[in-house]
């Protein structure tokens, strides 16, 4: 897959339009990432799939936003799937990403992944490289809705009861800019305490994902106890959705999530 | 500006997970746990996740100081070392060799682990060496 995406990041590079390209680099043995500055590096650009489909994402837009705020002068570019892209607008949408300093490469997630991610909309608008594979629904939500409330309530609890509080969710998060954290603030969370209270910890990083998680599924992954975050945070997606007629990435850049405005009353 | 991502290891215990390190101008910023890591496979705990927050940390010892009526003084390797020699000596000789301990590090390297358990077996002659990734 890395061909056309490979010259499309050489052109940006050669024609001055970028001047670094943040994606995947296959070196040392492993993968991971890496900006891109010069064009005859680009041999070792991945778009990471090493051993399956997807296997070693990164949260690129969170190194994106590092570079952006360090050097607001220049433009770069960036690698996305669809995951990625709905997250560039929402940085976009909250401000935090200059629509006119980057430039989207996208790929097209292939088949496995995007029916493993559940992803809804498994490529980006415009991509180089990959097809384009229907989206699918979320299977583990329904899962979960499926058992009556007492079931379910058992069920998160003990999901959320194997926090090691790593705080790994919101740090590979790259919907996560925040300077100051709900997850860190005394009134909310008892910071220096083990295990974390249960589900207030859970359930208050849950409400801050509510029109802002773009189901990208790094915290789902990152997470050492396997507690399946990416359900809980498409469960409130879909919340969200309903409510407010709203799925953040799937609108354009500047429509302001719900949660974000005081106005009327959501729909009936 | 210089901006890498730097492929390195845990240096918090003796597990070994594989670790990118974001360094912006020769200041290391940010973590990001290794997605090929065969240890970790893309997990960290909150140690690992913040070990960017100590290379820089004012409170980090980088010069050996030794205590001079009651204050830290900052002296040279030679100094030092020789003061340790000195005193291990002494201590060795007035009250046997059990009366030392050493405690040894998940920071440092198998080699320098080994040889400071060596140090303690064949040059002083105690069993009494642990390490931190016990305490």
């Amino acid at each position: 897959m890395s061909e056309k995406v490979r010259a499309k990041v050489k052109e940006l590079l050669e024609s001055g339009r970028i001047k670094g390209f943040l994606g995947l680099r296959q070196a040392d043995g492993h993968l991971g990432p890496h900006i891109f500055t010069d064009g005859r590096e680009l041999d070792a650009l991945a778009v990471g799939d090493l051993k399956r489909p997807g296997d070693t994402r990164y949260p690129l837009n969170k190194q994106l936003l590092t570079l952006m705020r360090c050097d607001p002068d220049d433009s770069f570019g960036v690698l996305v799937r669809g995951c990625d892209e709905r997250g560039l607008k929402t940085l976009i949408t909250w401000n935090q990403v200059d629509p006119a300093k980057v430039v989207a490469v996208g790929i097209a997630c292939p088949p496995e992944l995007a029916a493993a991610c559940e992803c809804l909309k498994p490529y980006p608008d415009e991509f180089v490289d990959g097809g384009k594979v229907e989206g699918s629904t979320f299977a583990s939500v329904a899962t979960v809705d499926a058992l009556d409330l007492h079931s379910r309530l058992t069920h998160w609890l003990h999901e959320f009861s194997k926090c090691v509080k790593c705080y790994g969710c919101r740090d590979i998060c790259p919907m996560c800019f925040c300077k100051e954290c709900s997850l860190e603030q005394e009134d909310l969370i008892h910071t220096g305490d083990l295990p974390p209270e249960n589900p207030i910890f859970h359930l208050t990083r849950a409400v801050h994902m509510a029109g802002r998680c773009i189901d990208c599924g790094l915290c789902n992954e990152a997470c050492p106890a396997d507690i399946p975050l990416r359900t809980l945070y498409k469960k409130v997606a879909d919340i969200i959705a309903q409510e407010f007629d709203y799925r953040p990435g799937y609108v354009e850049p500047g429509e302001k999530p719900p949660l974000n405005i005081l106005g009327e009353a959501p729909k009936a | 500006m210089d901006y890498r991502t730097v492929l390195t290891t845990c240096a918090y215990c003796g597990c070994g997970c594989s670790l990118y390190l974001e360094v912006l101008d020769g200041r290391v910023i940010h973590t990001f746990p290794c997605k090929t890591g065969p240890v970790n496979e893309g997990k960290l705990c909150v140690k690992g996740w913040n070990i960017h927050e100590f290379i820089h940390s004012p409170k980090r010892l980088t010069r050996p100081l030794l205590r001079q009526n009651g204050t830290l003084v900052e002296v040279s390797w030679d100094e030092a070392l020789d003061f340790t020699a000195r005193r291990l000596r002494e201590i060795k000789e007035a009250h046997g060799s059990d009366s030392l301990a050493f405690l040894s590090s998940a920071k440092i390297t198998n080699e320098e682990n080994y040889l400071i358990q060596k140090f303690a077996r064949a040059a002083v002659g105690t069993n009494n060496v642990d390490h931190c990734a016990r305490l």
